[in-house]
This record gives C-alpha cells, structure tokens and sequence, in this order.
C-alpha cells in the first residue's frame, strides 16, 4: 500500500537560510506520526510544504496519493488542519464556526448540520453550541479547532503543536481524542516538542534539526538506537566536582548542566551504590526517555 | 505555479462572501448607521452652510451638486475601509485566511471574496445615502437607480486598489498613508465639493487619472436625469482600474503568503 504522506528530497530556503533540507518521509494509513525538533527546525515548513500550501524549491510531496502542490486543492478535501495558533472566527458561536467552515468544502449546510452534534459531542463542547468563541476557555477553543478539523471526515489530519499553551486537564483531554481518532483508523502527522506527547500519541517519531531529519523511529527504537538505558541524574553543589573526579569512571556518558549532571549508564547499580554514599549530593534513578534522546540529538543549548 | 500566473476564479468565493455576510448580519445596525452619519452630516452641513451662500453650482442647487459626489465618496470610503483594516484583521489579525486556505479554496478565490464583499458594502452604502437623498428630494430622476450598479463598480475599483495596500502593510499604522495621500485628495481634487474645472489645468489633468472623477462625472448626470456624456470612457477607467488593481493585488498577496 503507498503511503498516505511521502516527501521525497524536500526543500525550502527563505532568504538565502535552508529551512528545510532535503527531507525524506513516508507516514503509512493510521499511522500517528510525530515531527519533533527545537523552535526553528523547520516543522511548520515541511508541514506547510506537505499540505501543498507552499512549493517547494527541490524535491516532490505526495498527500493521499496526489502531487502537492499540484493537486492541493483535490488533496485537502480529504484532509483536516489543526494549526499551531487559534484561527476560529471571532464573530461566531461554536456551531457558526463549524458550520461555515465545513461550506469551504463544497458541504451542504443540511450535511453540515447532521454533523454538528457528533462533533460538539467528540469535542466535549454539547452545552457550548451556541456560546462566542471569546468566551470559551483555551482549552475550548482547541478542542473546537479539533471538531472543525473533523468537519469533512478526513483521512488525515495535521496538528501543528496541538497543546501548546494547556493546562495539563487540557492536554490530556486532547491526547484522549487522538488516540480516539487514531483508533478509527485515520492518520495524523503532528508536531510537538512535548516529549510526554509525542512518546504517549505516536506511533512512529522523527527528530528535526536544521531542516534535517537526524533520527527516525518508534519512541522505543529511538531511546534504544541512540541512548544508554538508564539515567542517573545527580544534584547538589558539590555535583561539578563530583562530575569532574568520579562521573567518567561509572557512567559511559554524561553532561553537566548548571547544577545537575545527568549520567548515561546500561547498568545504574554501581552508580547508585557510590552515590548512596555521597550525604552532599541527591540523585534520581530513571529509565532514558525521548527527551533524553532529543537533547542528545539536538544539543542543550538554547536554539533562540 | 508562478506568483504571476493568470487568477483562477471560481465560485468558491461563494462560502467566504457567505462568511463575511453573517459576521455583518450580527452588527447591521451600527453598520448601517456609520454608513449613513458621515455622508449624511457633511452632505447636510455643507449643503446647508455653503449652499445658502451659492446660488447655484454647475446648473443645480449646491445641495443636489453636493449629493451626486457624497453617493460616490462613501463607497468609496467604504470599499476602502473594508479592504484595508478589515481585509487586514481576516489576513493577518484573526488568522481567517489561513484557516479558509487549510480547506480546498484557495488564495484566488480568498482575495476575489474580498473585492465582492467591499463592494458589497459598497453598495449597501451608495445605497443607503441614495435613499436619504431620494427621501430629502434632491434627485427625482428614475435615472438615479442607476447610480446602484455604479456604486457597485465604485467599490470592485476601490476594493481592488485598497487591497494592493493590505497586501503590502507591515501593520495598521501603514493605512494612514494610503487615506492621507491617496483617498482624501481624491476626495477634494475629483468633483465631490466643487467642479474640477474650478482646478488650475495641470491639477484637472491629475484630477482626469483619478478613478474618483470618473464616478462622478457619471454620477452627476445620473442623478440630474441625463445620460452622462463618454458613458464608455467612465466605466472603461473603473473596470480598468478594478481589473489591473485586482492582478496587482493578488500577486502581492501570492508573494506574501508564499512565506
């Protein structure tokens, strides 16, 4: 079976800077698939390239079997968007946003309007039909900006950051309904920098750095193709020094960052057994997870 | 496809005109009095004022002069404040565009929705200041319903030259430079106050490039109950200005939101 969204070669410069770098993906039918990377990586731009809304300079996209940009308009019938910032319209109730959105896509208001109590219902906003966007929560409006997405059944569905901003309720919430909607069998590309998400929602991740794919893979793979197993991370004043004379000798790898310094170890025992000893110093045993693995990717340093 | 190709209509324009006419249908009243106060006390002061002082002006009371020039500057004023801060506020404010790009219509049909929706409040306030004239008697010609077309194709001009200006504005402030350079000499240059033949001649030619001028050298016989004299020629400036302002703005728009 082809893939639902394919890049092939990818790329797009502004001004003279590479945004995006020759870019190489290819995302399977009901498939979650998460593009992570810093501020600046490129995310939105291969996004934007992927829904045909920009040409890019070199290389070829492909969305449910269509060129884009070429075919764009064809393509994006069968596609819902779910961008990085609130654009519903002010002026409306939830159901006027709903029902003039789904006219974009050549539906009836009458087919409209069938739909409307589902959605409100998947989007937990039944009692909110008739309330003015102004007056929703942000939470809300994320959620509405999730049912109108929904509006014309797509297949596939792209979400720029979709919970940046909510409170945890919030994006717990959110998480619950794409997990519903990956469930019902359509495919979803997301961008995040949430770790917790992308490790809880997708399944298959792709880390971005200067509009460069760097590692591709299902969140397990990713920990286990590009980091140690278990972190040990030591606190304390003292941790520097203690880093400097000790740390090299029971981890294989490990960064110091401000007054944290955070061992990368395959067996922690030893470590542990030698830090329980050390009254100075506090420490936290953990399994590696994806922000471990990002952070090693794409550096510690602030990217703005 | 290239920022320069040929626009692609369609009438996809349809849903996003149906938008913007449902946000207005909740402020129609306010709307329709901001149509009607501004036209309607400087038609009335000045008519008022200076016409006790003028006998007559270009063979009609000052009043009737004055009320051929207040149907065209007001839609234009309206065309223009639509295209400009509200087509503003949809593109680059509230995001509306970018949400209605996300659907199958595209950037065309967006910025073509735009044109029709400030004409179409032109035409809502032509029309308006028309029926104040008309209730205070100073047109009596059944010619001057056709001063509704007109002030519909007023408004696809203006709406289209105004969108050049959204198209380029970095934020709001950059308007005031479009209304005080470009809209308020049009209206004192272009025959709204007095003839532009009171106009030294270099100023008349200036004044005969304006799209303003040809409106209401239009206007004015209409609402007298003539035919106006080089029909053909007026119309001819204002398609023209309406066709090339439309292309312009649209590969602005194209080059911006290409980004």
């Amino acid at each position: 079976m082809n893939p639902v969204i394919q890049a092939i070669g990818l790329q797009k410069s502004y001004g003279g800077h590479r945004v995006v770098d020759g870019l190489d993906l290819s995302i399977r039918k009901g498939e979650c698939f998460g593009l992570l990377g810093p501020n600046g990586a490129g995310k939105t731009t291969t996004l934007r390239m992927l829904l045909g809304l920009i040409a890019p300079d070199a290389g070829r996209a492909m969305l449910l079997d269509l060129p884009v940009p070429q075919a764009a308009r064809e393509a994006r019938i069968r596609v819902g968007v779910v961008p990085q910032m609130d654009n519903l319209d002010p002026d409306f109730t939830v159901a006027e946003n709903l029902l003039v959105y789904g006219r974009y896509f050549g539906m009836k208001d009458s087919e409209v309007e069938a739909r409307i109590p589902s959605l409100l219902e998947f989007a937990s906003l039944t009692s909110k039909r008739d309330a003015k966007v102004p007056t929703l929560s942000g939470g809300m409006k994320r959620r509405l900006t999730l049912a109108r997405a929904l509006v014309n059944d797509p297949d596939v569905i792209f979400l720029d950051e979709p919970t940046t901003g909510l409170d945890p309720q919030a994006r717990h919430l959110i998480w619950q309904r794409l997990r519903a909607l990956t469930q019902q069998g359509k495919t979803l590309l997301l961008t995040t920098h949430f770790m917790d998400e992308a490790e809880r929602l997708c399944h298959r991740l792709a880390v971005m750095d200067n509009g460069k794919l760097i590692s591709q893979g299902s969140p397990r793979e990713l920990i286990e193709q590009n980091i140690e197993p278990q972190v040990v991370e030591v606190f304390g004043e003292t941790s520097g020094q203690w880093a400097s004379e000790h740390a090299a000798h029971y981890a294989q790898r490990f960064e110091v960052s401000g007054e944290s310094v955070f061992c990368y170890v395959r067996d922690a025992q030893p470590l542990v057994a030698h830090l329980q000893a050390q009254t100075a110093l506090r420490y936290l045993h953990r399994p590696a997870n994806l922000e471990d693995v990002f952070l090693k990717l794409t550096g510690r340093e602030m990217r703005e | 496809m290239s920022i320069f190709a040929f626009p692609q209509l369609s009438l996809r324009f349809l849903p996003i005109w149906r938008r913007h006419w449902l946000v207005w249908k909740k402020i129609a009243a306010p709307s329709i009095l901001g149509h009607l106060a501004d036209p309607v006390i400087y038609m009335l002061g000045l008519g008022y004022g200076l016409g006790s002082l003028l006998p007559e002006m270009g063979g009609m009371s000052y009043m009737a002069f004055l009320a051929a020039g207040t149907v065209c500057y007001s839609t234009m004023n309206s065309a223009s404040f639509e295209a400009l801060y509200s087509g503003f506020a949809r593109m680059h404010e509230q995001r509306t565009w970018e949400a209605i790009l996300n659907t199958p219509v595209g950037l065309d049909d967006v910025v073509l929705s735009e044109i029709l929706w400030a004409a179409t409040k032109s035409l809502m306030s032509g029309t308006a200041v028309l029926v104040v004239i008309w209730v205070l008697g100073l047109s009596h010609s059944l010619m001057s319903l056709w001063m509704i077309p007109l002030a519909l194709l007023i408004g696809l001009a203006f709406a289209s030259i105004g969108l050049i200006m959204t198209a380029l504005a970095p934020a709001y402030d950059f308007f005031m430079y479009y209304f005080t350079l470009i809209i308020t000499p049009m209206m004192l240059l272009c025959g709204v106050f007095f003839p532009v033949t009171q106009l030294p001649e270099s100023m008349q030619v200036v004044a005969s490039l304006l799209p303003l001028t040809h409106a209401i050298d239009l206007a004015r016989p209409l609402m007298n109950g003539d035919i106006p004299p080089q029909t053909l020629l007026h119309i001819g400036v204002l398609l023209a200005y309406t066709l090339v302002a439309f292309y312009v703005s649209l590969v602005l728009f194209r080059r911006r939101l290409s980004r």
